[in-house]
């Protein structure tokens, strides 16, 4: 019995490993965590080069600032405001981590329960956030894995018929103008327009829809990342409970599973930066 | 340690009113680079890229130093975490110099649709195209 408790307390003073000192001297819940967290960035890295190399490959790309251009309610030419809140959403919810983890350190309980449901009350309101985009994109933009109404314009034109939103007949467009083709009731209303300048000048054309990888890139990525948050928001509470249960108050270590889901939660934040950059910013 | 805990707190005000303030830099930058804020004030698209990657990054550095600890930690770990994403670097200008060249590829299969069409003087079942007097 002696043997017994004099075993689990040198285990545990070394953190969890069985050899005699702790290599760099963290737990290995810790380190083990740190590798986690480089592999999946490797993960993300090639879907995001993955995203740039077919954006690179393609004559033309949807503008972010044209597509991602709504917001609830209604409004519509607000680019890039409804991510940037979702990207303080996500930041304030990093924040209220750090002080979960703090009050982790100063074992007080209270405070960490208190943080750590801030901090998942933060992560469903970041998803909820996407559920609206992604349906927003899906059943009134109409964008799939497979069809992509939204294109580029490569020349100048004028418009020979309206879509009843933003184009009216006769309306002009220079290239690099973007456009989003109407999808009424399953079917696809591309625009006619006059080509005015270059060489096809005097040639009547349709719109003609946009790079197809678009949709399966921002739907795989920004879902993955989703599923990162939301894999995240379950872990939250599951040691959000643990906390509030008193579980921590008599482990050795303490609050050392907060610090290690605030790892993986700061790294969520951490790739949405880069999914910021990389969809909504260039 | 009550001086610490009180001096960390702050340090934590402090990191995330930075991120959130280079956050708003970068989208008012990203919006005003391509003249919607400023009528006809444009920002080359090298440089935008650039100076967006930058504060990316700087945003990633203060992630992973303050909010995740790195700092603390010891050199041994940050370096194993740390340097194999240098690896990414080559990733990523392989890659790039790669789509390139898809897109280089994907114009000379355009230059010979055109030049077939043009031969069969009919409809390519691609592109939907009608000369003016047809209509």
């Amino acid at each position: 019995m002696a043997e017994t408790l004099t075993h689990t307390d040198t285990h545990e003073a070394q953190g969890g490993w069985d050899g005699a000192s702790q290599p760099f001297k963290a737990s290995y819940g810790k380190l083990m965590m740190w590798y986690f967290l480089l592999s999946d960035a490797f993960t993300f890295s090639g879907f995001l080069i993955a995203y740039g190399t077919l954006r690179v490959s393609s004559p033309t790309w949807p503008v972010p600032d044209f597509v991602f251009s709504t917001f609830p309610g209604g409004i519509h030419h607000a680019p890039l405001i409804f991510v940037t809140l979702m990207t303080f959403i996500l930041l304030a919810s990093s924040f209220t981590m750090v002080r979960a983890v703090q009050e982790g350190h100063q074992e007080n309980k209270n405070g960490v329960v208190f943080w750590m449901i801030l901090t998942i009350i933060g992560g469903f309101a970041f998803l909820g956030c996407q559920a609206w985009e992604w349906n927003n994109l899906i059943f009134e933009e109409s964008v799939s894995y497979h069809t992509n109404p939204f294109g580029t314009h490569t020349e100048y034109g004028t418009y020979l018929e309206g879509d009843g939103h933003d184009i009216n007949a006769g309306d002009t467009f220079v290239p690099g103008d973007s456009y989003l083709i109407h999808n009424h009731e399953g079917e696809w209303h591309h625009l006619q327009y006059e080509v005015t300048q270059g060489e096809d000048a005097g040639m009547t054309k349709k719109q003609s829809f946009g790079p197809k990888a678009f949709g399966a890139l921002f739907f795989c990525i920004t879902g993955f990342h989703g599923f990162h948050v939301f894999s995240g928001v379950l872990f939250l509470l599951i040691i959000c409970i643990n906390a509030a249960s008193g579980l921590y108050v008599e482990r050795k270590n303490g609050y050392e599973m907060v610090e290690k889901i605030g790892l993986y939660w700061h790294f969520v934040d951490l790739v949405w930066v880069f999914v910021f950059l990389v969809f909504y910013l260039l | 340690m009550a001086h610490d805990y009180e001096s960390s707190k702050k340090t934590a005000v402090k990191i995330i009113t930075i991120l959130a303030v280079i956050t708003i830099a970068e989208v008012l930058f990203a919006l005003a680079g391509k003249g919607y804020i400023i009528d006809g004030w444009h920002v080359p698209t090298a440089i935008m890229a650039g100076v967006m990657i930058i504060m990316s990054i700087a945003k990633s550095y203060l992630i992973i130093y303050e909010f995740m600890h790195m700092k603390y930690e010891v050199p041994g770990l940050v370096k194993s975490v740390l340097l194999p994403m240098f690896l990414l670097v080559w990733a990523i200008i392989a890659f790039l110099y790669e789509g390139d060249a898809w897109k280089g590829n994907r114009d000379t299969i355009k230059e010979r649709n055109e030049l077939e069409v043009n031969s069969l003087s009919g409809s390519t079942g691609m592109i939907y195209q009608m000369k003016k007097e047809e209509i």
